[in-house]
């Protein structure tokens, strides 16, 4: 605190008021936790059933319709959820205003060229098959 | 960025040894010493040898021998001496509590460690500064908020009511928890840490309090609330065996219960 600060305390405690929202950023956290320890099993005991087996069987596993939905709910969850957690690393650690925005904004932009690259994955091989 | 190493003024230096002579149960205490009158130099570990024979059981028995009998410049916050006052918290070999109630057998062999609160800005010695501390305890109006007419006599409670403020009516302020929170140590400007949020809760589960709402819409943020990550440093410090990150995740239900 400089000496040159008027301020009373208690205006740098109130500060800009509350933002009224919060919760639904983590509850989405939480939720989307709880949805991938589920989607991650059953992704990992999927990956296993393809190992040893060719391409074209393979191919045509994560053509089926429960795979594929499945497929692109694990991958679109896994970006949002990976999202949420680095924004608050971000919130957490860095300090400097802009590089807090912008380190934000490249995180969500990947996210989203992420999910949509692993969605259209999925999809191509649906498609084709 | 957070700050993960000291400024090269805080850097913490070997400071003065005070031997004790013809000590029949030595004990070492090192103390960190700050002088502001001389804030060119950087901070200091002064270590004394105490004669436990003649000393009080507590930390603070020891802290209040060194300045009566060995160095009168040492500073240090003291009041109740029994755990009430909070006034005497600081951080002894590694934890957070209250040099009072801190037996000094208690703590491993070796040499005792005495640091002021953690992350708090330093007034001297193992006086923090807790300015901002009890502006944010102010922030969340922490009295009683009605709209009803005050009655002739006392609001009443139930027995079961008043039951659910235990645990939480005996934070004494002390800030151990709040000063013990990375979270704290590095969104301390807004993030309210557990100590307030933990009084925040009190009120809103008084059943008397009728400002329930607005106690929580002033809550609901990404930092006044949601940097707690249940790291739990509040809850294994608390001296007096509270659970700070229980009330939040509390105040989290409520925001939930109100939203289904």
């Amino acid at each position: 605190m400089s000496a040159q600060d008027f301020r009373h305390p208690l205006k740098r405690a109130r500060g800009l008021g509350s933002a009224q929202s919060g919760l639904g950023y983590w509850w989405s956290q939480r939720v989307t936790a709880a949805v991938l320890v589920v989607l991650g099993l059953w992704f990992v005991a999927m990956v296993l059933s393809l190992l040893h087996i060719d391409f074209a069987t393979a191919r045509a596993m994560v053509a089926k319709p429960w795979n594929a939905l499945f497929l692109i709910l694990f991958v679109v969850t896994a970006f949002w959820h990976v999202t949420l957690g680095l924004h608050v690393v971000i919130e957490d650690y860095v300090h400097t205003r802009w590089r807090e925005v912008v380190l934000r904004m490249v995180v969500t932009f990947l996210a989203v060229l992420g999910a949509l690259a692993g969605v259209l994955a999925v999809l191509r091989i649906v498609l084709r098959a | 960025m957070a700050e993960f190493s000291l400024p090269k003024n805080s850097r913490v230096r070997q400071g003065r040894h005070f031997p004790a002579l013809d000590a029949k149960k030595p004990r070492t205490f090192r103390v960190y010493r700050w002088n502001p009158d001389d804030a060119q130099s950087n901070p200091r570990i002064d270590s004394y040898e105490v004669d436990l024979t003649g000393c009080g059981p507590m930390v603070l028995d020891a802290l209040l021998k060194i300045k009566n009998e060995i160095d009168p410049t040492l500073t240090l916050r003291r009041s109740c001496r029994e755990g009430i006052c909070g006034s005497c918290a600081m951080n002894i070999d590694g934890t957070n509590t209250l040099a009072c109630i801190c037996a000094i057998d208690k703590i491993a062999t070796g040499d005792v460690k005495i640091y002021p609160l953690p992350h708090m800005p330093v007034v001297k010695d193992l006086v923090p500064d807790l300015t901002h501390f009890y502006a944010q305890f102010a922030s969340i109006k922490p009295w009683l908020r009605t709209q009803s007419t005050a009655p002739d006599t006392e609001r009443l409670q139930s027995p079961e009511d008043r039951k659910k403020l235990d645990g939480l009516y005996e934070c004494i302020l002390c800030a151990c928890c709040s000063t013990s929170c990375p979270s704290y140590w590095w969104n301390g400007d807004r993030y309210l840490g557990p100590a307030i949020l933990l009084q925040a809760y009190r009120w809103i589960v008084d059943s008397r309090d009728e400002d329930t709402g607005a106690r929580l819409d002033d809550l609901e943020d990404p930092f006044k609330l949601y940097r707690c990550h249940t790291i739990m440093n509040c809850a294994r410090t608390c001296p007096k065996g509270l659970n700070p990150a229980r009330a939040i995740a509390e105040i989290k239900k409520l925001m939930m219960a109100r939203r289904f």
